[in-house]
């Protein structure tokens, strides 16, 4: 029997369970919409433009409601980047992901109570949540009322460069969100970082 | 040389005389017809009578100065009786020009393929539902038509003029009611599936939705019954929109950069949900994803075989 911890409350679950349905619906609208064709209908536009609109709205909330917990609860202590010797850990953990797994070698900083995250997903998800996010929501809500942008920035449409920045970033988390993925799967067994953030129990190796 | 120097001069004074005077001659009519307020002696009582003009016939003197027509005096269209007032009451049956009448079989106009723009309006559910009650006038202000897709710099003007053509009759109970005995319907209401219909309204026009296509037309003015209007969103919105030969057809001619962006006529104004990919960033991004995906599965198949091998 490996040790438990218990690295997901409520409230994280809750949040990573709406945020990963309507991330979903937003990436596959947005596609769809991005690249429309009469012949070829992933999603219909009318039904596309409808959900991406309410699912956007949601995912803001649920961002909101993900910011109060994080600024109320020691969660944040995950998020606290120590900046000496930065790239020496981030380059440890990178040689880890492509020689040490296959070797079957300890990783270098395994998930604990006082630090979940190894030093790389650190960055990807401070860069993510904290940076990625709200561009794409701040974008998001622009495009949703674009007479509030600015029609022209020095000859470019303002739409346009919000329209660009938009799908840029959605393309950016949506890599993102394939390699998280990806890397769930190298929990203690292939499921058992899914079961983790399901039950909150977080199972070390 | 002198010669020639001589009659242009001679031309160029008779033309502006003759502007000079068409306006004096319309100031004629515009005195009354151009004012909310119309005066008259009035040669029974000897008075000066005050009286409101009814704003049908009241016409905007600077409108009419932009119109096509702007270099026309009044009474080239009207009889020249009506410089007497009261105007006689026979005035009123007075047979009215049609648009062919002038610019029919003349080569100076015809770009405009006036004889195919009648062919079409006949087809209209306008004509088709009223006959001869409804004619060209109907939509273009006598006084006041400008050109909008060949006479416009933004797309925005374009769209507002050529739309405020419809919207002057489909939103006025009075001018829809000299032709229907029915109340005009709320645009707004009508229209109510489109997302953000105030912004649609703005950018695309009526006709872009209730008429098809004609190759031989810059404006098709063959208006289609209300179900057979365009209400598939990706037949504008999709890389080979139906814009590209409507609206911005006259863009698309004109320019032809090479910005890398699909559609990139439209660019200039606006932003259309899926008619506007920049092919660079289409590449990268396909590129991109692709060999995050290889790499992916190449380090899956290594941990699935080394694990297999212990
Ligand atoms: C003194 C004021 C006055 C002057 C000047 C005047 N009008 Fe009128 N006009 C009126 C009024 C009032 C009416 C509406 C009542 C009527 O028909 O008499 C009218 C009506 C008309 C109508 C509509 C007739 C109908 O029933 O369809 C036309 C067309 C018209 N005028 C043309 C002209 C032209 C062209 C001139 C200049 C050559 C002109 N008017 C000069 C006052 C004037
Ligand atoms: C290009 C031809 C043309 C010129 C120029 C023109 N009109 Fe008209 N006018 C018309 C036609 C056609 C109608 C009838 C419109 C209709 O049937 O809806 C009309 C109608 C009118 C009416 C009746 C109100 C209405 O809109 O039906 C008035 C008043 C009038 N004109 C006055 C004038 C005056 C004053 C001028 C000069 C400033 C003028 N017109 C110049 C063609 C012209
Ligand atoms: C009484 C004759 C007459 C009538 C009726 C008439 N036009 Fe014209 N139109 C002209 C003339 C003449 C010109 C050229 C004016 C100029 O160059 O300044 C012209 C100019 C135009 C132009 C601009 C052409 C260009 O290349 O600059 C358009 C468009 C036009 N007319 C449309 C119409 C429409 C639409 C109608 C009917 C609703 C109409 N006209 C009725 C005589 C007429
Ligand atoms: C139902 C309304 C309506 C009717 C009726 C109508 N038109 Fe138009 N017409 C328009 C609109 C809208 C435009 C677009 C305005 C523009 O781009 O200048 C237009 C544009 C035009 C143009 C300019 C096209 C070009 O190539 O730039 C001409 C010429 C014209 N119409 C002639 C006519 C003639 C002739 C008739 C009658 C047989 C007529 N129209 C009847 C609505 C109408
Ligand atoms: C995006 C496409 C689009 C645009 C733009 C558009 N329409 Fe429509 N319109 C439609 C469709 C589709 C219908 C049929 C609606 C239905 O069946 O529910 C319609 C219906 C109508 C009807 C009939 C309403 C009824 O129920 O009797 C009128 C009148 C009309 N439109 C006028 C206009 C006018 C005027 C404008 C410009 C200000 C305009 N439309 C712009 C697509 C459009
Ligand atoms: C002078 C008034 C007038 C103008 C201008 C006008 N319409 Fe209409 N329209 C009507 C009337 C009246 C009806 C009702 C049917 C009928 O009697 O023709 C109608 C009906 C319609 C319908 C519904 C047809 C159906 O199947 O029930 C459409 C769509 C429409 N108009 C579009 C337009 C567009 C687009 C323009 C501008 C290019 C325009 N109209 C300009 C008066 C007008
Ligand atoms: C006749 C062409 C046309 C049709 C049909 C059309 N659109 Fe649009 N749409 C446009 C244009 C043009 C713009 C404005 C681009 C701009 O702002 O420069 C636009 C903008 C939009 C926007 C973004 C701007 C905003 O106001 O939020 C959305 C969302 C949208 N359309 C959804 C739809 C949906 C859903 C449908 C079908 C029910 C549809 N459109 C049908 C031409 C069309």
């Amino acid at each position: 029997m490996s040790e438990k911890l218990f690295l997901y409350p409520t409230w994280l679950r809750v949040w990573h369970a709406l945020n990963a349905i309507f991330f979903l619906v937003l990436l596959i609208t947005g596609i769809s919409m991005q690249y429309s064709n009469p012949n070829w209908i992933l999603v219909p536009f009318d039904l596309a433009v409808a959900s991406h609109n309410v699912s956007g709205i949601i995912i803001l909330i649920s961002y909101l409601f993900y910011l109060f917990f994080f600024f109320t609860t020691s969660n944040r202590r995950h998020y606290n980047i120590v900046f000496k010797e930065l790239g020496k850990r981030l380059a440890m953990q990178i040689r880890y992901y492509v020689f040490g797994v296959f070797k079957n070698e300890e990783a270098p900083y395994p998930t604990s109570w006082n630090m979940k995250f190894n030093p790389l997903q650190q960055i990807t998800y401070v860069g993510v949540m904290f940076v990625l996010y709200p561009v794409l929501i701040i974008t998001g809500i622009a495009l949703l009322f674009p007479e509030l942008i600015i029609d022209n920035f020095f000859g470019i449409g303002g739409t346009l460069l919000t329209a660009l920045l938009h799908a840029s970033t959605g393309f950016l988390v949506s890599m993102f969100l394939i390699i998280h993925l990806y890397f769930a799967t190298m929990g203690a067994t292939f499921f058992a970082n899914f079961k983790s953030i399901i039950t909150g129990y977080h199972e070390v190796h | 040389m002198a010669k020639i120097y001589k009659t242009s001069c001679f031309l160029i004074v008779l033309l502006t005389l003759c502007i000079y005077g068409n306006a004096q001659q319309n100031q004629q009519c515009l005195k009354c017809h151009g004012q909310v307020f119309y005066q008259y002696d009035n040669e029974w009582t000897g008075k000066v009578d005050k009286r409101p003009m009814n704003p049908f016939y009241h016409i905007d003197s600077v409108k009419m100065h932009i119109s096509v027509h702007k270099e026309f005096s009044c009474t080239d269209c009207h009889r020249p009786d009506y410089e007497t007032f009261p105007h006689s009451g026979e005035l009123r049956m007075e047979e009215k020009y049609a648009c062919i009448d002038c610019h029919g079989g003349d080569d100076n106009f015809a770009k405009y393929n006036f004889e195919g723009i009648e062919q079409a309006f006949m087809e209209s559910v306008h004509f088709k539902a009223n006959d001869d009650k409804f004619n060209c006038w109907m939509c273009h202000d006598p006084h006041g038509y400008q050109l909008a897709l060949r006479g416009q710099e933004s797309i925005k003007d374009v769209v507002s003029l050529s739309n405020q053509m419809c919207l002057d009759c489909h939103t006025n109970k009075f001018k829809f009611g000299l032709i229907s005995d029915e109340m005009p319907k709320d645009i707004a209401e009508t229209h109510n599936w489109l997302p953000n219909q105030p912004n649609h309204f703005e950018n695309v026009r009526c006709i872009d939705c209730h008429t098809q296509v004609q190759s031989d037309l810059l404006v098709s003015h063959k208006i289609l019954p209300k179900e057979e209007a365009l209400k598939n969103c990706v037949k504008c919105h999709s890389a080979n929109s139906v814009l590209m030969e409507s609206l911005y057809s006259h863009r698309v001619k004109e320019s032809r950069e090479e910005s890398g962006f699909i559609n990139a006529a439209i660019l200039n104004e606006g932003y259309m949900i899926g008619a506007n990919r920049n092919l660079a960033l289409n590449y990268v991004s396909v590129i991109l994803f692709g060999m995050l995906l290889i790499g992916l599965l190449i380090h899956f198949i290594l941990r699935l075989t080394i694990k297999n091998k212990k």
